[in-house]
């Protein structure tokens, strides 16, 4: 997993093959990217580590992938957990569809209600669910998230999804994987192994929720979401 | 018992500082003087001298009611109060509608010795509005009953009314009206009004007591007798009283501590300690209250305090008691409303609650002036302190006072009554 | 929100559009072959009803059991508090089975808010007197944006701007306004989202202080109809003629109910609700309840998803004020 630890003053970060460490998870190493390609400069105390090329790129490969492992995306329905699940779980459909030529069912899964961490806060508002026409019985369905982290969320999505229906099988694909699980969860698609300590804050944006898609690593403390 | 008392630097009436020397139940001489022999002596500096005042319209709820109250602790909290002279109201259980149960009361009063209890009549049997209740013979009894009323309901008869002022003339009594027009007030629960409609609870229109008080004034002026108008509530009434006053017409008023500063907007809680008959009103009328005592078209402050047991008051307002109590911080409200406002001196807090309802009450050697040769019926009183109203150090048997928590000024630090001190150093003495 | 549901008149905008847009999401659920949620299991909702309520009680049960939470009921007949116990009394039992919520129904206005000073857990009015009766205004407001486009799901899928409240509708409520807790909360609830609100009835029910409502008033029900988008018919007591409020039912009826020559009055997308229990033939006739106008039915299913959200917002995160 790529796991350099940015210098200070270094904006851009070469998101590269690691010094060989442990191998990627899923999916091939990527190629280096151009670090000068930056669209916009990260703020203060964040690096960018996923340009807008490179989240294309990881969407095009995941959505290669999810054919290759489901026979042609027979019975898979792609459901994004919100908010930010959701938009890419469009951009997946959209990439399939164009490949294979006709639409695969997408949606949503707000997970909000079956979280276990509901009591530590005030009641959340809850996000859209919305599962496509045909249901999930018996077909494939693929959660998409931005980042799997302690993996409670995707349990929270597997508690939801059996009261929805009995799916024939539930895979996992996320544009991020950070590490730190804390339950026995793994993700059958990964955008970037993205290796972080507690004390970092991953942030994804992408245009249809942010205005604008990148993914931005810096500190606990520097504003960054959790 | 009486003793020799020399009251040093003490301002009567909030005038000069000056002494006051108590002998032999009189007042014996006020001005600079030397310590008498044998004399107990009050340092008063700072203190105001009133004489003892004289509460119209309180309920002692014995016999009958002895868990809300006692002869004995109600008028404990008069003392504590700075009151030297109670009139208690007629709805006790058995009412007071003979002469047999008016003495009772009256000797239970003397008894307990801490003020001067004159038991009310009621004015119809058994408070039913029905028949007259034997006038006469409470008025001859050792009680000398003068007040008639049957307070708690309203003498609601047009007839009846007029006959009971009729009546009275043949012994100098007056009737004491708790204008409330039943009908119009079947199930109210709170003034009729903005709070009422907003709150869901059942509205007393403000009508239902003006109406009651011009048929009366009206009635009295007729048949040439007094009345005498309980704790009068709103502004219309304030100006029918006005009204009648101007005519000539030989009508008194009373106003409770609770009208003179607090509204209706307080049941916004539906704490039924705010819940009194009649209600709290709205911020005018409370203005137009306070600007009639100033101007004596009312008369007197009268208590009505009204006590009664936890379990009455710690439910839903409606099926909540009716009343508030009051003897303990009523000349502390009143420093609040009517001194520190402006609106009424010293020497004209002691003419509303000591010399005109020792009047109207027809009192003999009550509410007489601070003056050498009175009965030295007197209450010193702080005005600089302030602390917290908190109803579990009253000597009330009841806690249902609405000024609970708040902030007043003043605290009565002796009461004298002819002579003998009730209240010493604040406490019962 | 406050830790209480007890008046409408408590809640912000902001408040009640999340009570609403909460309630969409959660209405879905009664269409899934598996009608639970998780979310509360584990706490324990009291539905305390002083008053006889069928209806309320069963929804507020439903609401809670598809959340997964514990439901006692209790009653007042035959109880202890019909032997004279104090709403203190109860309020104490209540603590003492660790009640997480209670969901109270009194004839006395007030009751909830002097029992919220008794318990520490959340305190949710199902109507108490004259007063108020929140839950019910919340699932008029839901209804009503449903039909007119401005749920969430109409908003998601592109069906006008906005926030998804009441602006520029016109709802009229029609009947005994002064003993009705439900045209008092729908009074705050519909001018806090935005809607006109004319109040119709005789003068006779209404209150002496009701200029000073956020409403219009008015005496003329047939000019109104013309004007309105929702017809709100209340309910009317026949006892209230023997207090003089109205001379007959019959006087009543002809001035004051919607018949079907009434109805063809209205604008051509009007609704016409009732919140129940219905006098058929005296302020509603019989063929307008059942018209196709009337979203009678679907108040009723709407008043589960209403009362889920209201149950999970107050009590589906960390205790205290949000």
């Amino acid at each position: 997993m790529p796991a350099v630890n940015p210098a200070p003053g270094h904006p851009e970060l070469a998101s590269g093959p690691a010094p060989a460490q442990t191998p990627a998870p899923a999916g091939d190493p990527r190629p280096a990217s151009d670090p000068s390609s930056a669209s916009s400069p990260a703020p203060a105390g964040r690096k960018i580590v996923l340009e807008p090329e490179e989240i294309r790129r990881a969407l095009t490969r995941i959505a290669h992938e999810i054919l290759e492992r489901t026979d042609g995306g027979a019975g898979v329905v792609l459901l994004g957990i919100p908010t930010r699940g959701v938009p890419l779980a469009r951009r997946l459909a959209e990439r399939i569809e164009q490949v294979e030529g006709r639409p695969i069912p997408h949606g949503s899964l707000d997970i909000t209600m079956y979280r276990d961490d509901l009591r530590l806060r005030p009641a959340r508002a809850l996000g859209r669910t919305e599962v496509p026409a045909g249901g999930i019985d018996g077909g494939i369905v693929v959660l998409v998230d931005d980042v799997l982290y302690s993996g409670r969320t995707v349990r929270a999505a597997l508690d939801a999804l059996n009261d929805l229906g009995r799916p024939r099988a539930v895979q996992l694909a996320v544009l991020i994987d950070r590490g730190h699980r804390e339950l026995p969860v793994r993700p059958d698609y990964v955008g970037k192994n993205l290796p972080t300590s507690k004390q970092e804050v991953v942030r994804v944006m992408l245009a249809e929720v942010d205005g604008e898609d990148a993914v931005l690593l810096g500190r606990a403390d520097s504003g960054g979401r959790e | 018992m009486s003793g020799t008392w020399l009251i040093r630097g003490v301002r009567p009436l909030g005038g000069e500082p000056t002494s006051i020397v108590v002998r032999d139940g009189l007042i014996d001489s006020i001005g600079a003087a030397t310590k008498p022999a044998g004399a107990q002596v009050i340092e008063a500096d700072g203190l105001i001298a009133l004489p003892g005042l004289v509460d119209l319209h309180t309920h002692l709820r014995e016999p009958g009611r002895e868990d809300a109250e006692t002869v004995e602790t109600g008028t404990q909290a008069a003392a504590l109060g700075g009151f030297t002279a109670v009139h208690a109201m007629a709805n006790t259980d058995p009412v007071a509608d003979t002469a047999g149960v008016v003495e009772q009361i009256w000797r239970l009063g003397r008894q307990a010795g801490h003020c001067d209890v004159h038991p009310v009549g009621a004015v119809t049997l058994g408070l039913g509005g029905a028949r007259l209740a034997e006038l006469g013979a409470m008025a001859d009894s050792a009680a000398r009953v003068r007040v008639f009323s049957d307070d708690g309901r309203c003498v609601s008869d047009a007839v009846l009314m007029r006959r009971a002022l009729e009546y009275v003339k043949a012994f100098g009594g007056v009737i004491a009206q708790h204008a409330q027009e039943p009908r119009l007030t079947d199930g109210a629960q709170l003034n009729e009004g903005e709070m009422s409609a907003r709150l869901g609870l059942t509205g007393w229109p403000a009508v239902a007591e003006e109406a009651i008080i011009a048929r009366d004034c009206l009635l009295a002026a007729h048949v040439g007798s007094a009345l005498h108008v309980c704790h009068v509530s709103t502004a219309g009434s304030v100006e029918i009283i006005r009204w009648a006053k101007g005519k000539g017409w030989r009508v008194t008023a009373e106003v409770t501590p609770h009208h003179l500063l607090l509204t209706d907007s307080l049941a916004a809680s539906y704490d039924p300690v705010f819940k009194v008959n009649p209600p709290l009103r709205t911020a005018a009328d409370v203005t137009a209250l306070r600007e009639g005592l100033a101007d004596g078209t009312i008369d007197c402050v009268a208590t009505d305090h009204a006590p009664h047991p936890v379990e009455d008051k710690e439910t839903e307002w409606d099926t909540a008691a009716f009343g508030m109590t009051g003897l303990e911080t009523a000349l502390r409200v009143v420093q609040q409303a009517m001194v520190d406002t402006g609106l009424l001196d010293w020497a004209g807090v002691a003419d509303r609650m000591s010399r005109r309802p020792a009047v109207i009450g027809r009192l003999a050697g009550a509410g007489g002036e601070l003056a050498p040769g009175q009965p030295a019926s007197l209450t010193l009183y702080d005005p600089a302190v302030r602390d917290t109203v908190n109803p579990a150090t009253h000597a009330s048997r009841s806690r249902n006072s609405p000024f609970t928590g708040m902030d007043l000024p003043g605290r009565v630090v002796a009461t004298f009554l002819r002579g003998t001190p009730t209240v010493l150093d604040g406490k019962i003495a | 929100m406050n830790r209480h549901l007890i008046s409408a008149g408590d809640l912000t905008r902001d408040d009640a559009l999340l009570i609403l847009d909460t309630a969409d999401e959660l209405a879905q659920i009664s269409d899934r072959p598996i009608k639970k949620l998780p979310t509360l299991r584990g706490r324990t909702v009291v539905n305390l009803f002083f008053e006889d309520s069928t209806r309320t009680r069963i929804s507020f049960e439903a609401a809670a059991k598809r959340l997964s939470a514990d439901v006692i009921n209790f009653s007042a007949k035959g109880s202890s508090v019909a032997k004279g116990e104090s709403l203190k009394d109860t309020a104490l039992t209540l603590e003492a089975m660790g009640a997480d919520a209670v969901i109270v129904r009194h004839s006395a206005s007030g009751a909830p808010q002097r029992l919220a000073g008794w318990v520490r857990g959340t305190v949710v009015n199902a109507g108490d007197g004259s007063h108020e009766h929140p839950t019910q205004a919340l699932l008029d407001s839901f209804t009503i944006r449903r039909h007119f486009g401005r749920s969430a799901s109409s908003r998601a899928a592109g069906a006008g701007a906005g926030d998804g409240a009441l602006d520029g509708l016109r709802v009229t409520i029609v009947g005994d306004v002064l003993h009705s807790r439900v045209a008092r909360s729908n009074v705050l609830l519909l001018h806090t989202l935005g809607a006109e609100v004319t109040l119709v009835a005789p003068p006779t029910l209404l209150p002496v202080a009701v200029g000073s409502w956020p409403c219009s008033v008015s005496y003329d029900f047939d000019a109104a109809l013309p004007k309105s988008d929702v017809v709100m018919m209340l309910r009317v007591q026949q006892e209230r003629m023997n207090a003089a409020y109205f001379p007959s039912v019959r006087e009543y009826s002809r001035r004051y109910g919607l018949d079907a020559a009434r109805m063809a009055q209205l604008p051509d997308q009007a609704i016409v609700m009732h919140p129940g229990p219905m006098n058929r033939g005296v302020e509603i006739a019989a063929e307008v309840a059942d018209s196709a106008r009337s979203t009678i039915v679907e108040q009723v299913a709407n008043g589960v998803s209403v009362r889920m959200a209201v149950l999970y917002l107050l009590l589906g995160g960390a205790e205290g004020d949000s």
